[in-house]
């Protein structure tokens, strides 16, 4: 503990000497805010750079088995914050919702849903009975959604048509790319292993 | 000898004088040369807006009708110069809505612009043609909605790199219905979205449109509609280069591609997503520009698409090509002649990718042609560096950031002094030079002795002594600019090389060891110059002479002491004793 505290406080000829309680990932850093000091003045007036390094010496001192943290530097590396900035993805798109068309064999038109907005497989199959007034029933592994009138199916990344709730939640959430509500009949050859 | 021609013969010859150093040197052949000239001179560049007043410039040059500004030293780039340090537009603007009203092009680069000397532009010049804001700050989509609106003879609009307040997407409406000279638009700058609609109609009434840079809320799905109103675009920056994946959105977009026969340039390229980037196939043959610095995509969708472009002469791309990647382009682009590979994840602590000094060895063997290099890794070594500057002696531009300080070369832990002597050495056009990794008072040795013709150098965390800074002073018989942080450099060096400053654009000290009376000492022996303290603890002579400043910025300027400095700039100068006791 003690040597650590020295750490904190003292500076570049003590560090040297000092028996440090440090794992070894804790040097680079202080050799970074030793050879800055090198080319320091003495008086800590480079506020900036002295502080940012001061802080990363203590926090290699108090995590020693975290690796050392990267002193950040004022302006270094030479990238303008305009270009650092712009390689954040843009928020908006993990805000914004996944519409997938819903079609229904024999309706006249599509609808949209957002897959978001739902929590699980039976949130979503409600809401498709609900939009398009009709029954669905249970899955089962095993049958799938035998004995409805309808089956709901989607269509994946690579343009095969598979039944909904084979998969867990977030993988079909990635996967579908359009919803079709089938009729019974035409559904049973997709129920189970195929 | 002196009635050899009449004045507008002399004149009609010089017209044909582009460069300014020939301008220039035309006026000192005899005093009516100097008249004749200053009165035919259309073009003015302003290197330092400090080193001369627009008083000056307009009692001399009566009849400009292009002026091109920069402000701010290049480490504002870096956040080095504080805010509010200066460089103001509004002053030339309100002199030039006097005297020029023929203008037509301002180019201005890092430089406060407000919208109140947008609006005095736009109303002040009846001919106004080209408004061109690089690296510039101060002003929002109003200013730009006073340009549309009244401009009506512009022919380009760029904005880049600039930073723009947002207030609302509807400036672009301001272009009147019957606005169709438009040649060149660049807002990839801005943040928020612009008009799609009218973004479409103005493209679609631009006949002579040849550059079009869209910002990254321009969703790809609506590239199309744009491209196929534009298909004699010459450069397109796209917006970002992402949508759903859907066979009718790609089919689109390759259809409309195909239509630009004469793209040349692309950037852009924001969230891309892969599988829409063979949309661009058919247009890659044609494309010697190709601006992938914010493109994070990776091999082998990023390789494939620059080897395609077998004539590329310029690629900006980040280091997610890694090595491979980049031999890969030696391989194919054998026209390359710029190169700049940016840091996909400069903080990291542990490299993201693999990219090495390799990369760009393997790329200096492969390209003939390459002159300019701007390279970002985490490792060099000597022998890369002897090896680059034997491939390519024609270089003109090298800048080289490794993102670690002070790193040594990582095969024999020894300075990079070598190395980069090598490069001076070998690459006798070298105008440009940018160091980086373990340097000591050596390699300025070389640099003094061997970068006859360098003119910008900008150095980092290297050298030991003032011995270092001797050397470039004392032997870089070109160097215009020169910038320098976190070095130990200090007043020896420079008060021993004063009159070299006064040859020099400007000189850039940050946390290095210059003493506050070391920079009065050069204000007062050299009035030319502006000796320029920035420091943010408070007035300088609170502290004692040998203290050292914050940031020190000299230039030669004839238009004497700044009058607009902010509270933490001082300029040292004669009075500067008196003003202070």
């Amino acid at each position: 503990m003690e040597g650590m505290i020295m750490a904190h406080e003292s500076d570049l000829n003590l560090k040297a000497t000092e028996l440090r309680l440090g794992l070894p990932g804790t040097d680079e850093c202080e050799e970074m805010v030793s050879a800055a000091k090198n080319n320091k003045r003495a008086s800590p007036e480079s506020v900036e750079e002295c502080g940012s390094k001061g802080t990363c010496a203590a926090k290699s001192s108090e995590h020693e088995t975290a690796p050392a943290p990267k002193a950040q530097i004022v302006g270094w590396p030479p990238v303008r914050s305009y270009r650092k900035n712009n390689l954040q993805p843009k928020k908006t798109e993990s805000e914004s919702g996944i519409y997938v068309k819903v079609s229904m064999d024999g309706a006249p038109y599509l609808r949209k849903i957002d897959l978001k907005v739902y929590n699980g497989y039976p949130e979503l199959l409600k809401a498709l009975e609900t939009m398009f007034k009709l029954t669905i029933g249970e899955y089962s592994e095993r049958e799938g959604y035998k004995g409805s009138e309808y089956a709901p199916a989607y269509e994946d990344k690579d343009g095969d048509l598979m039944l909904v709730g084979d998969v867990p939640w977030d993988m079909f959430m990635s996967s579908c790319k359009r919803l079709r509500i089938m009729k019974g009949s035409e559904a049973r050859g997709l129920g189970g292993a195929l | 000898m002196a009635y050899s021609f009449p004045e507008e013969v002399l004149e009609h010859v010089f017209s044909f004088l582009t460069s300014d150093k020939d301008r220039n040197a035309v006026c000192l052949v005899c005093k009516s040369w100097y008249e004749i000239e200053r009165w035919c001179r259309r073009r003015i560049f302003v290197g330092n807006c400090y080193a001369v007043s627009p008083e000056i410039v307009i009692r001399r040059f009566p009849e400009v009708r292009a002026v091109e500004i920069k402000g701010k030293p290049h480490f504002a780039d870096f956040n080095l110069v504080p805010e509010g340090w200066g460089a103001y537009v509004y002053p030339w603007v309100a002199a030039m809505s006097a005297a020029y009203p023929l203008l037509e092009e301002i180019k201005l680069k890092r430089m406060v612009v407000t919208d109140e000397s947008l609006e005095l532009i736009s109303k002040s010049f009846k001919n106004f043609k080209v408004l061109v804001l690089s690296s510039c700050e101060g002003f929002t989509t109003d200013g730009l909605a006073s340009i549309a609106a009244n401009c009506r003879n512009l022919r380009e609009l760029d904005l880049r790199e600039s930073e723009v307040e947002d207030l609302s997407g509807h400036w672009l409406s301001h272009f009147p219905d019957n606005y169709t000279s438009l040649v060149s638009l660049n807002i990839s700058c801005l943040g928020s979205e612009v008009s799609f609609s009218a973004l479409e109609r103005l493209v679609a009434r631009s006949p002579n449109l040849r550059t079009l840079r869209l910002n990254r809320a321009v969703p790809l799905e609506k590239l199309p509609n744009l491209l196929r109103r534009a298909p004699q675009l010459v450069e397109l920056g796209t917006g970002a280069y992402s949508a759903e994946i859907r066979s009718d959105t790609y089919s689109n977009l390759a259809e409309a591609f195909s239509a630009c026969k004469q793209l040349k340039g692309l950037s852009g390229f924001w969230d891309v997503v892969p599988s829409y980037l063979p949309a661009m196939l058919h247009v890659c043959s044609g494309i010697t520009s190709l601006n992938l610095s914010y493109a994070t995509i990776q091999s082998p969708d990023l390789v494939q698409l620059v080897t395609q472009c077998r004539n590329l002469q310029r690629l900006w791309v980040l280091d997610y090509i890694e090595d491979s990647g980049l031999e890969a382009l030696a391989a194919s682009c054998k026209d390359l002649q710029e190169l700049r590979v940016f840091p996909s994840d400069p903080f990291g602590a542990v490299p993201n990718v693999s990219l090495t000094e390799q990369g760009l060895v393997s790329v200096s063997e492969g390209c003939p042609k390459l002159q300019s290099v701007l390279y970002f890794c985490r490792q060099m070594s000597n022998a890369a560096l002897v090896a680059i500057a034997r491939n390519r002696p024609k270089l003109i531009r090298f800048r080289l950031c490794i993102l670690e300080p002070r790193v040594p070369d990582y095969l024999t832990l020894e300075p990079l002094d070598t190395g980069f002597g090598a490069i001076v050495e070998n690459c006798k056009e070298l105008r440009r030079l940018s160091l980086s990794g373990l340097l000591t008072d050596r390699v300025f040795k070389y640099i003094g002795t061997h970068a006859k013709k360098l003119e910008m150098l900008s150095i980092a965390f290297a050298g030991d002594s003032d011995l270092g800074l001797h050397h470039v002073l004392s032997g870089c018989e070109s160097l215009r600019k020169l910038e320098i942080r976190d070095c130990p450099f200090g007043d020896k060096a420079l008060l021993a090389n004063a009159a070299k400053l006064e040859t020099m654009r400007s000189l850039w000290m940050s946390s290095c060891s210059v003493s506050y009376g070391a920079c009065k000492l050069l204000g007062q022996k050299l009035p030319r110059l502006n000796v320029e303290v920035i420091d943010e603890r408070g007035p300088p002579d609170s502290r004692p002479e040998s203290c050292p400043v914050e940031r020190l910025y000299v230039y030669r300027t004839v238009s004497g002491r700044r009058v607009d400095m902010p509270g933490f700039v001082w300029t040292m100068d004669e009075d500067a004793s008196l003003r202070f006791s």
